[in-house]
This record gives C-alpha cells, sequence and structure tokens, in this order.
C-alpha cells in the first residue's frame, strides 16, 4: 500500500497538540460558561487542522473538505444553542459561575 | 516551511491570548483571530472550500453570536474586573508553563509523530464528494440545523402569562 509520512510536517503537529492543550485547560480552569464554549472552540480548531493536514498528506483534500465543511455547520448550531442555554441560564441565575449554579432542576 | 512556522507560532500566541486576556469581547476577538490564522493554513494546505468557510463562518459569525451573547449578560465592575483579574492570575500561570514543557516533550519525542498514513487518492472535487458521495452528511446537516432552529425558537420564547 502506498503510504504517506508525517515527518515533514511535525512542528504542524505539534502545534496542533499544544492548541489541544490551551482549549482543554481553559475549559478545565475556567468556571464561567462563555469561557468554556471559546475552549471548545479552539479544541474544534485544532481538529478541523488536524483533518485539513490528514487530508492533505494522504491526497484526500476533497474528502477532508467535505468533513470540515459539515464540522463546521454543526459548529455554529451547537454555538447557537449554546449561546441561547447559556443566555437563559444568566436570566434565571443572573450568573455564569458554574461554582454558583448548584440549584438545577431535575 | 518558514511561512508555515510563522503562522503556527501566530496561532499558538493567538491561542495563549484568548485564554490568559481578563475581558470575554478580547478573547472573542482573539479566538477570531485564531480562525483567521486557521484558515491562511487551511488556504495554504490545498483545500480553498474549506478555508473560505472557515474564515466566512467561524471568524465572522461565530464572533458574531459570542458577542450577542456576551451583550445579554451584565458588564463587570471595575472592582470586580481588577478582583477577576488577579484571580485568573493564580489559575492561568501554569498554563504557560504546561505549554513550554509539553513542547520540548514533543520535539524531544519528535520520531513518534512519524506514523505512516495510507494513501489512498479519492474523488478530489468537494462539490461531487458533499452532493454524490456522501449526500447522508448533507440530509444530517439539514436536519441539525432545524434542530438548532427549534432549540433557538424554544429557549428565547417568552413564557405565558
Amino acid at each position: 500500500m502506498n503510504l504517506a509520512y508525517t515527518q515533514t510536517f511535525w512542528y504542524f503537529y505539534i502545534a496542533i497538540m499544544l492548541l489541544f492543550v490551551m482549549g482543554a485547560y481553559y475549559i478545565i480552569a475556567s468556571f464561567n460558561l462563555i469561557r468554556v464554549l471559546i475552549g471548545l472552540e479552539l479544541l474544534i480548531k485544532a481538529v478541523t487542522l488536524l483533518s485539513i493536514l490528514t487530508g492533505y498528506l494522504t491526497h484526500n483534500e476533497g474528502l477532508a473538505q467535505a468533513l470540515v465543511i459539515t464540522l463546521i455547520v454543526i459548529e455554529v448550531v451547537i454555538m447557537v444553542v449554546a449561546g441561547g442555554i447559556v443566555v437563559s441560564i444568566y436570566r434565571n441565575n443572573k450568573t455564569l459561575d458554574t461554582r454558583k449554579l448548584k440549584e438545577l432542576k431535575g | 516551511m518558514a511561512l508555515n512556522l510563522i503562522l503556527l507560532a501566530l496561532l499558538l500566541v493567538a491561542g495563549i491570548w484568548t485564554v490568559l486576556t481578563t475581558r470575554l469581547v478580547r478573547s472573542v476577538v482573539g479566538l477570531a483571530l485564531v480562525s483567521a490564522v486557521v484558515s491562511i493554513l487551511i488556504f495554504r494546505l490545498n483545500s480553498p472550500l474549506a478555508a473560505a468557510f472557515e474564515l466566512s463562518v467561524c471568524a465572522g459569525l461565530i464572533s458574531v453570536i459570542f458577542v450577542t451573547t456576551i451583550s445579554f449578560t451584565q458588564r463587570l465592575t471595575p472592582e470586580r474586573l481588577e478582583e477577576r483579574r488577579k484571580e485568573r492570575l493564580g489559575k492561568y500561570w501554569y498554563l504557560p508553563v504546561i505549554l513550554i514543557i509539553a513542547g520540548i516533550l514533543l520535539i524531544a519525542f519528535k520520531p513518534i509523530l512519524d506514523f505512516p498514513l495510507p494513501r489512498v487518492p479519492s474523488e478530489q472535487d468537494t462539490r461531487n464528494i458533499i452532493w454524490h458521495m456522501r449526500h447522508v452528511d448533507l440530509l444530517g446537516q439539514i436536519l441539525v440545523i432545524l434542530a438548532g432552529v427549534f432549540g433557538v425558537v424554544i429557549l428565547f420564547k417568552e413564557p405565558k402569562k
């Protein structure tokens, strides 16, 4: 089988991993719901770049682009709904601090 | 390679600024900058359609969504902002240290980043793939968009008096 080696693009992989670490740290360390969403966005950016890089290395740019376009559409819907939920939580509790959101129904 | 390295460095700087800045709006601007740099990198990796989507939707629309969400919340008072700044300094100083250690470790163990990927060239035209080969994805996207629209309508519905 014809194989593609990732060695020439090692610096891309390092930057993608560091971006992923940044996003994960932001989600873990932050208590503000909007900041958690921004952290999730950083994680999605890392995954998007990884998908495109893999498509480029395996000469499957078309398929990678199709998957990334699907990913972007889903990302936007997630952000719109999550933004609505955040506004709704703020209206009901007057705070976005996850430490103070202890009195949820259910 | 040099331009790619500069862009990746800019990506990491924008990401760190997004995480470390105190004000939420600046954090959103940082995120838009990350998206813009990612779209340039995607364009350089021979994927112009995805780059255009990334730039218009992620750097544009998602920033607007975040700014709108932030505008619905209350602004912090200067005292609270100063308090938050000190609190954040204690919480986030680990991040640059973690990133430097992770970067050094990854560069030291660079050979593990050399892994083989199967190269099976397929259809190259993205439009052909979306409309003919992965049309179930399209159906899924339409359903997800509809679910999002209904979700927002329900969330913003005024309660009956």
